[in-house]
């Protein structure tokens, strides 16, 4: 922990040491001259294709990608790009001097002495275990962040999750000092997570950035992630600099990774930069193009304070710890703050610098970011995408985030209901630093008390589940993902009872009767498949079999191919991903996005024992896949429930139309064969263990079913 | 193929009944109900049958998950020893005054010398035994010499030589099973058991079994052979007694018929378990008790203490109902109210099962009876005892904690 008490005693008699040194050129200057220029007339671009490099590829920012005519607009850019680029690099090599300057961790920084145009906020994207945090790890020694040891593995992935899964969860953010051409830069990464699930984290990153590194592994090439992922940088028109890992593998075959990169996104090979972050190749160029290509974030020291909240976390003992970028102005401590969202004023108490961990400052400026205490107490009070400003000098707002949307709902409940209580805290708690999924009360006849969680994507929704075992020792039941349907009503009595004409179904048991309903919708989205061709056929039929359509299908190089597929995202969160994964022997991956509500013929199935409907198994189903689905659920519960003294039929019903069945037969002999004096104690403790089994079971009708049962069939099949 | 079916018939129980210990509870008939009952209640802690373990055996057989052992060298004579001095021991404990019957098990008891026997009951005998039942188990190996054995025991003991078969063997059709059956009555005496073949946990089978090297038949045909059994054997006049056990002539077993009835029994040697109230110690609770398993150590504590009780467990009042409701319910005559009274003085069995419905669907069904006679379990129903105890107990301990919230 730093103490904020010794900071402010040394800034006193320890002012500047470092950066007095430096002084601001002509060079920055006309830099920031332009910078305003771009941002008032973001139109010109032809203009601007003369001009250095930095300014040039502020260029990124202006044209607006559409999907549809997106490679028109960035076709023109890139002839602009063609035509500067190999000339300026050769002025780089020439220029660089190249001196990284470490700052000590127990200076003080005093950050009024980085203008704007000496900031550059950027963040690294990438596709699952391409690298990314391992580059992060090497940007953070080189620039003094952290001692340079062997040690440092993914030191921005803090969660234990992260650090198994090679994934990042949780966006986190670190300052780094880099001196370039003898100017010292503040270089703030914000790490952001590589998966689309996360993309609202993502999103929220990016908001902060003007600049991303697109990480591609040089042996696997593109992946169906680095697309996701590009799309939201692309669509964001942040300068992305494609950076090509792992060229220390014998494998690595970073030539034909840059004709990909040319191929699919439309970025120069030139413009690829080779590395190894894990033997540290290059990376000091990662550093220079980040300063070079990536323009200063477009803040305004003199204006009125206003800060976005782009991420926030919860600490016990100061409450809401806000990660936030300064857009204008400054903000000191004792500051008192309003947040435009809640008008609630705050002092600030504590402020300054994550390097990754809290280096507390005096102030921060605009252009900066940092994190800020303020005396928030609950989470909902730094609302992700907030603006702050000063109490006396009201700003407009920022604007904002949409809010993240749940797209894959799961029942999530105690093994056992003593541990209810702590499961609730243990949800509150991680949900604290989770805004992304929603929470609402639910319970389960066979389940007990329990909660419907929304989550943004299914590996949201694993982590969230991993989270809670590894950080809160909470062992649960999840039960099989669905996702919220839609039904256009058309009965007026309904629509007035709901308030509305289209609502939202989650809990299959509120699924609107077809005689009330004009249509239903069910959700889609677009998913990116990429894996080599010898694997096409197998997966086109399974694409076919989960009702997929094809939208198109592009060589990403010789034999590798990316498919995109318009999926009802029902079809894809069970167990879509691990199919595609053992058909194409590991090598297919798949991403998706949302795409929005279409109409289907939708219809409620209930599953009967001996005629009596199961509640908790009543599925929503597409007419087409009624009867697979039906017969699935029935071939489980039959190998599942224990046989009992009577016959049991286990159906599957539409209305009261049986589509499938099995039969369950009676026990004929259930009676222990011996039973002298030595039997006696093991067989009284069996049958009293079955008879305390017997109380927490479900009963439908005469059929008793253990809670095992409801596991077996609703839960998530493990991978 | 002889050899095998006997071999699987397994321990050929030679077994001796009596009746004098009946007759001791008829002569009390004259007196009024209560009177009865509390008398007999009386002599159920006076009196109790003896189970002496024998723990060696030649060799393992796989299906057999008793308390056996291989011996390293001869130490019949201080095992022998050592049983007497437990029987002694735990006599003394017990305050019995009167031994219903001795039933020698193991292991292979035939293994001990035939003087080990005759030790053990003097010492029986100097304490409490009135001479009422007395039984002897033996186990061979070879088929043929089984044979020879039953001959033997029923020349000896005419009428009182039991048979143990078992069905369910691996690769075992319904007709080979059927078969077999019909020719091994022709050399049964008066008493059969019949056991299905259950592969316990820790034997060679059932390693076996879930190896895949092994399969036994199906849940159906166990079922089938179960049923011809029991129709095989009473056309041959023997009447199903209990879920395994049959007699002809009403030779049945009074020593295994004292478990069911939740009489009292002393286990002695390594592992053997017991059910008595330690009288002696100022007990005034049955206790479930459980000697040492291993006959080194075992051997060690009877020379230190007297005797090798590992664990004593105290058996509050619902433990002990529970345990003569799952004992009585195997036999074919169940439980008759006046033996519950003895139990239950306050609590009958329509008190309990009268007026559940998990157990009105039972009666329904045809699987169980309540009537003058008692609480049991019809032809179908005995079969398929286990599914319906579990409902069974769960309603003795809900009305049990409704009456002693009463009180």
């Amino acid at each position: 922990m730093h103490s904020p008490l010794k900071s402010v005693n040394s800034i006193s008699q320890n002012p500047l040491r470092v950066l007095r040194q430096q002084d601001v050129s002509a060079r920055e200057v006309l830099v920031r001259g332009c910078f305003r220029t771009v941002i008032m007339i973001a139109s010109v671009v032809q203009r601007w294709c003369g001009t250095p490099l930095p300014r040039c590829i502020l260029l990124f920012k202006i044209y607006r990608k559409k999907t549809p005519n997106y490679c028109m607009s960035y076709s023109m850019l890139r002839r602009c790009w063609m035509n500067k680029l190999p000339v300026l690099s050769n002025n780089f090599k020439m220029q660089l001097l190249n001196l990284t300057t470490q700052i000590d961790k127990q200076e003080v920084i005093d950050l009024s002495k980085f203008p704007v145009e000496r900031i550059r906020n950027f963040c690294i994207i990438a596709h699952i275990d391409h690298g990314k945090s391992t580059l992060a790890d090497r940007l953070l020694e080189m620039t003094g962040a952290i001692a340079k040891t062997d040690k440092n593995k993914q030191v921005l992935d803090k969660l234990q999750v992260e650090r198994e899964r090679g994934i990042t969860v949780k966006a986190q953010t670190a300052s780094l000092f880099y001196t370039h051409r003898g100017q010292q830069h503040l270089l703030n990464l914000i790490d952001t997570p590589g998966h689309v699930d996360f993309s609202y984290e993502v999103s929220r990153s990016i908001a902060a950035c003007q600049g991303v590194l697109l990480i591609v592994d040089a042996n696997q090439g593109i992946q169906a992630q680095t697309v996701a992922n590009f799309y939201l940088a692309f669509e964001a028109q942040l300068t992305i600099i494609p950076v090509i890992n792992k060229i220390d593998l014998k494998n690595a075959d970073p030539e034909r990774v840059e004709s990909q990169i040319e191929k699919v996104f439309d970025i120069p090979r030139e413009d690829s930069l080779r590395i190894s972050a894990k033997i540290g190749t290059n990376v000091e160029k990662v550093l220079q193009a980040v300063v070079e290509r990536i323009p200063p974030p477009a803040a305004i020291v003199h204006d009125p304070f206003k800060a976005l909240v782009f991420d926030s976390n919860f600490d016990h003992y100061r409450g809401v710890v806000a990660n936030v970028a300064v857009f204008a102005g400054h903000v000191k401590k004792g500051d008192k703050i309003v947040s435009a969202h809640l008008g609630k004023a705050y002092e600030v108490s504590e402020l300054g610098l994550l390097r990754p961990e809290e280096h507390p400052t005096q102030k921060l400026f605009a252009g900066q970011v940092g994190y800020l205490v303020a005396g928030m107490k609950d989470v909902k009070e730094a609302q992700i995408g907030d603006t702050l400003y000063l109490q006396d000098q009201p700003v407009e707002a920022l604007p904002g985030f949409k809010p993240a949307k749940a797209m894959v709902f799961a029942g999530m409940y105690p093994v056992d209901q003593s541990e209810y209580p702590g499961l609730r805290s243990a949800i509150e708690r991680l949900t604290l630093n989770d805004s992304s999924v929603t929470v609402q009360r639910d319970s389960s006849l066979a389940l007990g008390a329990g909660w419907r969680l929304g989550f943004l994507g299914l590996l949201h929704m694993e982590v969230f589940n991993q989270r809670l075992e590894q950080e809160y020792n909470a062992s649960v039941i999840i039960t099989a993902p669905t996702v919220p349907y839609k039904a256009v009503l058309s009965s007026a009595k309904v629509i007035k009872e709901h308030g509305r004409e289209e609502i939202t179904v989650v809990n299959p048991a509120q699924f609107p009767d077809r005689s009330v309903v004009s249509k239903y919708l069910e959700p889609m989205v677009v998913g990116t498949i990429l894996a080599p061709d010898t694997y096409t056929g197998k997966i086109m039929t399974l694409c076919l079999n989960r009702r997929g359509i094809q939208n198109n299908m592009v060589y990403v190089d010789d034999h590798r191919v990316m498919m995109k597929y318009l999926f009802p995202l029902n079809e894809i969160v069970v167990d879509f991903y691990d199919l595609l994964k053992s058909l194409s022997s590991g090598y297919a991956s798949f991403d998706y996005e949302n795409a929005g509500y279409q109409a289907a013929d939708l219809i409620k199935m209930d599953i009967l024992l001996n005629g009596r409907p199961v509640e908790e198994l009543t599925i929503i189903v597409h007419r087409a896949r009624a009867y697979s689905t039906g017969k699935a659920v029935c071939e489980r519960l039959k190998d599942s429930i224990p046989r009992q003294m009577f016959e049991i039929a286990v159906q599957a019903a539409i209305g009261s139309q049986i589509i499938a069945r099995e039969t369950i037969k009676a026990y004929r002999k259930n009676v222990l064969a011996k039973c002298y004096g030595g039997d006696i104690t093991r067989k009284m403790k069996l049958l009293k263990k079955q008879a305390e089994g017997k109380k927490k079971m479900r009963r439908i009708g005469n059929v008793e079913v253990p809670k095992d049962v409801f596991i077996n069939v609703l839960k998530r099949k493990n991978k | 193929m002889i050899k095998h079916k006997m071999r699987a018939a397994g321990p050929v129980l030679v077994a001796g009944t009596g009746e004098r210990c009946l007759s001791a509870l008829n002569s009390r008939q004259f007196l009024t109900e209560d009177g009865a009952v509390s008398a007999q209640r009386e002599i159920l802690v006076k009196e109790a049958s003896l189970y002496i373990h024998w723990p060696y055996c030649l060799k393992r057989c796989s299906y057999c998950n008793f308390n056996k052992y291989i011996p390293k060298g001869d130490n019949n004579h201080i095992v022998s020893q050592c049983l007497q001095q437990e029987v002694a021991t735990l006599l003394q404990l017990s305050q019995v005054s009167r031994v219903t019957s001795v039933f020698l098990g193991g292991g292979t008891p035939s293994l001990a010398h035939p003087s080990t026997v005759s030790d053990i009951l003097e010492a029986v005998s100097r304490q409490s035994l009135q001479n009422d039942d007395l039984s002897r188990l033996g186990r061979d190996h070879s088929a043929h010499h089984a044979l020879q054995t039953v001959e033997e025991a029923r020349r000896l003991r005419p009428g009182k030589v039991s048979v143990d078969v078992m069905f369910g063997r691996p690769g075992q059709s319904l007709a080979s099973w059927e078969a077999e059956l019909s020719e091994l009555l022709q050399l049964c005496d008066d008493h059969v058991s019949l056991y299905q073949l259950t592969p316990e946990r820790g034997t060679l089978l059932f390693k076996q079994i879930r190896g895949g090297e092994v399969t036994l038949p199906g849940d159906h045909v166990m079922a089938e052979m179960y049923e011809s059994a029991r129709r095989t054997l009473q056309r041959h006049g023997f009447e199903q007694y209990e879920v395994s056990n049959f007699a002809r002539n009403s030779e049945v077993s009074h020593h295994n018929m004292s478990y069911w009835k939740g009489r009292q029994y002393i286990g002695v040697g390594p592992g053997a378990h017991g059910r008595f109230v330690p009288l002696g110690l100022g007990g005034a609770h049955r206790e479930a008790r459980t000697q040492t398993l291993e006959p080194d150590v075992w051997i060690r504590e009877v020379r230190r203490h007297g005797h090798g009780t590992r664990r004593r467990i105290q058996l509050g009042h619902l433990a002990l109902l529970e345990e003569v409701l799952v004992m009585g319910l195997r036999m074919t005559e169940g439980i008759t109210h006046k033996h519950w009274q003895l139990f239950s003085p306050q609590l009958g069995l329509r008190d309990i099962f009268g007026s559940s419905a998990d157990v009105q669907e039972f009666f329904h069904r045809g699987q169980l009876t309540l009537d003058d006679g008692g609480l049991h379990c019809s032809r179908d129903g005995l079969a398929l005892l286990d599914s319906m105890l579990p409902t069974l107990l769960l309603e003795l301990e809900r009305q049990q904690t409704v009456e002693s919230a009463k009180s």
